[in-house]
């Protein structure tokens, strides 16, 4: 298994997945009267040169008994390719169970998320159809998504956003434990790691922001069209959520055993043993009063090592917090 | 060696979908061009291509070639091979082409992929694909990601219904056990992956979190050596080892003006605090005091509890500790 990288450099390719692409390559152009080189590099993610190197292959096959023929007839001119003979291979493989298995769950996360409107269980059933047996293990991956608080937050934003509408949210700050009010220009709904996500046009940050769905306190859509400016780029969300900057603050914590479970829900740039079960993690933060705050909640189980502002934030954060006890 | 043997694989591919007889392993070998004259490293080689063939799911099939004797043949049967047809309106097609975009993990994006090639080679349906982007953009796009690097061997494991073992290291404990498990299946919950099935030492149904694997994931039994009982619900099992307990204790709280957002989204009542300008009372409910004294000390000098008793002292315990 591999990925097919789009638009990266050529690598090399086994003779398996040679000939899987070969398989859908051959069909892909019989079934058109007439495929441009360009579009069919770009369709199977490989360059004009490769994919005259494949066609090439399909070309020199040849059988010697009964009798000696050629079974694949084609030809390329003027940055068309046409294939007038491609016998048994005329039609695609059928789907494999990775395959099949990797379109069906993505489809019923579609459908669990409340995308796709009505096409998507339309297409659910005809690929199950298609795949036959192929799809069966897709049942045993199961994806479950976190709904908003708010009920009607997601559809409301839908509308939203394909009417093209300005949107005002209350919107809920953990970090500062802050509630802020704002004004969004939508761009699209997203789940990434199992929530949902508005990323849009914040016109108070005056840049592009993800908003979680279940901070959303409150939605209005406003009478006034959503402009997105052109320098809008959306976020690469695929490599994570979390992307630390050179800017951020370096913190250093230690963990106690009890509480060495929090390094998997932190996002640690290096997690080191310090014996006995003791972690040491480092991590960075914009702003750090979200670590002060899970400080808190660890109580004698996490220790700020460094910097020594954010260990006295926290002991003085506690010390305050105990005078209202007294 | 590659392109002969590319070569080599797909006429064996085209000779076996044109024969209705099966063919014997002498008969590809007088066919197709490219195997040795030896007969020891011919079959070493035919045997290797079959394999691959199998890898990449070729239907092939053996029988007897001929009814004199007992030589065994084989063939693929178009049926088989060939993707049925499949015809996509246009809103189904902007549809499969969100839901290919959806796997962000090596494993199954190549998949993802792969499978979407298949369905434009079958159909002119998903040509205008790529003009469906402003549809697209107003539909939610979910991504799915695999972070944790036991996901692909799990999801094999699962597919091919193998037995497995691995070291696994349990949420709040230091010491990794040895597991061994016969996967049911895998789940992602709040954005975690999970794998759920039978723990053969403990007799009964259990449910790992991926992340918390410790080292490599070993296959420990042929393909189709795994049960999957009827009924049984990897989501449940998950959900229920991941399930909140009721919450059916009060706690009543004092906190200031502007803060604890969220904790008054829940509360059951919020009024102002007499005596206390500039701070609320509010009444939540809560399941566990421990559980809920780590989310309170969170707040520091913005909230304080009042009652009940032993979550006010669990809190003050919290804030103790953060002192030294």
């Amino acid at each position: 298994m591999s990925g097919t990288g789009r638009g990266q450099a050529p690598r090399i390719v086994t003779s398996a997945e040679r000939l899987r692409r070969l398989l859908a390559l051959v069909p892909y152009v019989a079934a058109r009267r007439a495929v441009g080189l360009a579009e069919a590099a770009e369709t199977f993610g490989m360059t004009e040169r490769e994919l005259i190197d494949d066609l090439n292959l399909a070309w020199c096959v040849e059988l010697k008994a009964p009798e000696p023929y050629c079974p694949i007839d084609l030809s390329y001119e003027d940055g068309e390719i046409t294939i007038s003979q491609a016998e048994s291979i005329a039609r695609p493989l059928r789907l494999a169970a990775d395959e099949a298995s990797a379109l069906l769950v993505a489809l019923r996360m579609l459908a669990e998320a409340g995308g796709g409107g009505s096409a998507v269980a339309r297409v659910i059933a005809k690929i199950e159809a298609a795949a036959g047996a192929a799809g069966a293990a897709s049942s045993q991956v199961r994806v479950q998504i976190e709904s908003p608080n708010v009920p009607g937050v997601s559809a409301t934003l839908a509308t939203a956003l394909s009417a093209g509408k300005r949107v005002h949210l209350r919107y809920y700050v953990p970090p500062r434990d802050e509630e802020t009010e704002r004004d969004v220009d939508p761009m699209r709904l997203l789940v990434v790691e199992g929530r949902h996500y508005l990323e849009g046009w914040c016109r108070r940050a005056e840049g592009v922001r993800l908003f979680r769905l279940d901070r959303v306190l409150a939605v209005d859509v406003l009478d006034l069209p959503a402009q997105v400016p052109e320098e809008a780029e959306p976020k690469d969300v695929d490599a994570g959520l979390f992307r630390p900057s050179e800017s951020d603050v370096r913190v250093e914590l230690d963990l106690a055993p009890d509480a060495r479970w929090v390094a998997e829900s932190l996002p640690c740039e290096s997690v080191t043993e310090l014996g006995e079960g003791r972690l040491r993690v480092v991590l960075r933060a914009a702003d750090t009063s979200w670590v002060r705050r899970r400080v808190l909640r660890l109580g004698e189980d996490a220790r700020v090592a460094s910097p020594a502002t954010l260990a006295a934030e926290v002991r003085e954060a506690a010390a305050a917090a105990l005078a209202n006890y007294e | 060696m590659s392109k002969r043997r590319t070569e080599r694989l797909l006429s064996i591919v085209v000779l076996l979908l044109s024969s209705r007889r099966y063919l014997t392993a002498e008969q590809i070998r007088n066919a197709v061009i490219g195997y040795p004259e030896q007969d020891e490293p011919f079959k070493r080689m035919f045997e290797r291509d079959k394999e691959e063939l199998r890898d990449l799911g070729i239907p092939l099939e053996t029988g007897r070639a001929n009814p004199v004797d007992d030589e065994i043949g084989y063939r693929i049967r178009r049926q088989d091979y060939q993707l049925p047809e499949i015809h996509l309106e246009p809103d189904e097609a902007a549809v499969l082409g969100i839901a290919s975009r959806v796997w962000q993990s090596a494993e199954l994006a190549g998949a993802a992929a792969g499978a979407l090639l298949k369905l434009k080679a079958a159909s002119l349906d998903l040509d205008d694909g790529d003009d469906g982007a402003a549809t697209r953009s107003r539909g939610i796009q979910p991504r799915l990601t695999t972070q944790e690097p036991a996901f692909g061997l799990l999801w094999e494991a699962v597919r091919d219904r193998r037995p497995v073992t691995f070291d696994y290291l349990a949420g709040g404990r230091s010491n990794v056990t040895k597991r061994t498990l016969e996967p049911w299946g895998v789940v992602n919950f709040r954005g975690r992956w999970y794998v759920a099935g039978h723990d053969r030492a403990r007799d009964a149904p259990r449910v790992f979190r991926m992340s918390r694997i410790t080292g490599p994931v070993r296959l420990a039994g042929p393909p189709g050596s795994v049960t999957v009982p009827e009924g049984a619900d990897v989501r449940e099992l998950v959900k229920d080892w991941d399930r909140t307990p009721a919450r059916d204790r009060t706690a009543v709280l004092r906190v200031r003006e502007h803060a604890g957002v969220i904790l008054r989204q829940w509360a059951r009542e919020t009024v102002a605090e007499d005596g206390h300008p500039g701070w609320d009372r509010v009444t939540v409910s809560f399941a566990d005091a421990g559980w809920y004294a780590d989310y309170l000390a969170e707040f520091g000098p913005d909230l304080v509890v009042i009652d009940p008793p032993d979550l006010r002292e669990a809190v003050i315990r919290r804030l103790k500790g953060s002192l030294t």
